[in-house]
């Protein structure tokens, strides 16, 4: 019997990160899937022979991963996309739990992201599109490429560097107390702008850290969810959303604004019947720091140019009117090269009452990736309430 | 180290081989007579295969770009490359390295007026741009 895919008839029912986080160079990126798994297994109460659908991206096909694991899938999803594949994974094994292609999914993320242990090498492709026509002029590491529409987007709106440098002080709060978190140390917008410049306009702190981590999901209907144990730490998939538009991030119709970000949070409004007011929490994929001014406009969380002074004013702060990225983020907590995972993580713990930072009682966490800098997204519509 | 070129395929051809000329080639649609970018056979506007090379004017303004103080190898590590985004005159953006300014925020406003010039990577020549004034 088929039945939605949204509006809380599919559970998350198990969820972890890796033991540790960080520089782990005794770990091959496939041990950080393993580890992560094994743990999401535990944390559900389940064990791989329960598993009968398996999705992941980077370096690895997901048959690497259900293989390795002791797995045999019915159900395999390897979309790659980015850092935000992970919501495109949840969304997809929502929809083929809803239509019973498969009953159990896990879907795994590992990175040896700082330390490149039993990672593929990175090569350009100087044949692809990409290739050709933006990686030839040495506009290639993540920092040369995401960076080059931000002053464009800032001059059009009248906002500056410190804009940027607000993000990061904002989220850097929420690392101090966090020991899983990289950087930890309090900062300001002078010492932000005052940093190692990367690639103008940013500096060290604007960019995300790099890390080795993984993480883990399982998925099941909210049907057989309900039968298992720890039910209250059950979190359900209200809406979801995914989109793309180029790899060439000189092809973005709007410098200024990503068009995935709008289409795939309009989906995923759309898909859970909610409005902005009733989002509780809220995850922007932070990669860098202009990422969640882009995603603040596009989401429609504030209108043309307010997202720089949403944040320096103190709204997305604990006890602002808006709390985000409560791990730190990219930029403070986590970074492995393919965050979108470790965002739906934070997410999960802050509905099940057990985050670092925790808020109070949030009922709706709206959680938002990007992929491949401005070429992908994908949002996912969290809840510990069912509708 | 050797230096980074392109590897074109079918479709890219001209544009490489014009760019060896020291001239930027685009494709127009018949059609709908829209200017497109990157190269295709069909125009990915209206689908059309009624699709024809022509130079165009090689004047661009710049939209947007970072100064990249960490260039990889083969690129000088000592050197700061300035990637920009311009915008044609004939309306397709593209990605491509601005040249013959010290790379400074103060030399490099939005909207600069700039013109193609092509930087010799030996088999190849690569297009692009310089303030207007600057260019030869």
């Amino acid at each position: 019997m088929s039945t939605s895919m949204h509006q809380g008839n599919i559970a998350i029912v198990g969820a972890a990160e890796s033991s540790e986080v960080g520089t782990l160079p005794h770990l091959s990126e496939l041990d950080l899937h393993a580890d992560a798994a094994r743990n999401a297994l535990a944390d559900a109460g389940l064990t791989p022979a329960d598993v009968d659908g398996i999705a992941t991206a980077g370096g690895w096909c997901p048959l690497d991963v259900s293989h390795h694991l002791g797995i045999t899938p019915r159900w395999l999803d390897g979309t790659n996309v980015g850092g935000c594949s992970f919501m495109l994974h949840v969304r997809h094994a929502a929809a083929a739990i809803a239509t019973g292609a498969a009953d159990v999914v896990l879907i795994t993320h590992g990175e040896s992201g700082r330390s490149g242990v039993g990672s593929a090498p990175r090569s350009l492709q100087m044949n692809s599109m990409v290739g050709q026509f933006e990686h030839v002029y040495g506009a290639f590491a993540p920092y040369a490429l995401f960076s080059i529409p931000v002053l464009r987007f800032l001059h059009d709106r009248g906002m500056s560097r410190e804009h940027l440098a607000h993000v990061v002080v904002a989220q850097r709060g929420y690392a101090l107390n966090n020991p899983r978190a990289t950087r930890r140390n309090p900062t300001s917008v002078e010492e932000v702008l005052a940093g190692t410049p990367i690639s103008y306009p940013f500096t060290k702190e604007m960019c995300c850290v790099q890390t080795d981590a993984g993480g883990a999901l399982i998925l099941t209907s909210a049907q057989r969810a309900a039968d298992m144990p720890n039910a209250n730490r059950h979190v359900y998939l209200l809406g979801s959303g995914e989109s793309a538009e180029s790899m060439l991030i000189s092809q973005m119709q709007d410098p200024g604004s990503f068009q995935a970000f709008r289409h795939s949070s309009a989906e995923a409004f759309a898909t859970a019947g909610i409005t902005h007011a009733d989002v509780d929490h809220l995850m922007c994929y932070d990669a860098f720091a202009h990422v969640p001014l882009y995603m603040l406009e596009d989401l429609g969380f504030v209108g043309y140019g307010e997202s720089g002074d949403f944040i320096a004013d103190g709204n997305t702060v604990k006890g602002g009117s808006l709390p985000m990225n409560t791990n730190g983020g990219g930029l403070s907590y986590t970074h492995s090269g393919m965050y979108g995972m470790f965002a739906i993580q934070e997410a999960v713990r802050q509905l099940r009452g057990e985050a670092v930072e925790q808020l109070a009682d949030p009922e709706i966490s709206f959680v938002q990736g990007v992929g491949a800098f401005f070429a992908a997204a994908g949002t996912v519509v969290l809840s510990n309430r069912r509708p | 180290m050797s230096a980074l070129v392109p590897v074109p395929t079918p479709a890219t051809v001209p544009y490489w081989e014009a760019a060896k000329r020291q001239e930027l080639h685009l494709q127009r649609c018949a059609p709908c007579q829209r200017f497109y970018f990157y190269p295709r056979p069909f125009c990915p506007f209206c689908n059309s295969d009624d699709v024809h090379w022509q130079q165009v004017s090689g004047r661009a303004r710049l939209v947007s770009y970072t100064i990249n103080y960490r260039p990889f190898p083969p690129f000088d590590r000592t050197k700061p490359l300035v990637h920009g985004l311009v915008e044609l005159e004939e309306g397709p953006r593209m990605l491509t390295n601005i040249v013959r300014v010290d790379p400074t925020p103060e030399n490099l406003p939005l909207d600069l007026e700039l013109q193609v010039t092509f930087e010799d990577r030996g088999e190849f020549m690569i297009p692009v741009f310089a303030p207007r004034e600057q260019a030869v």
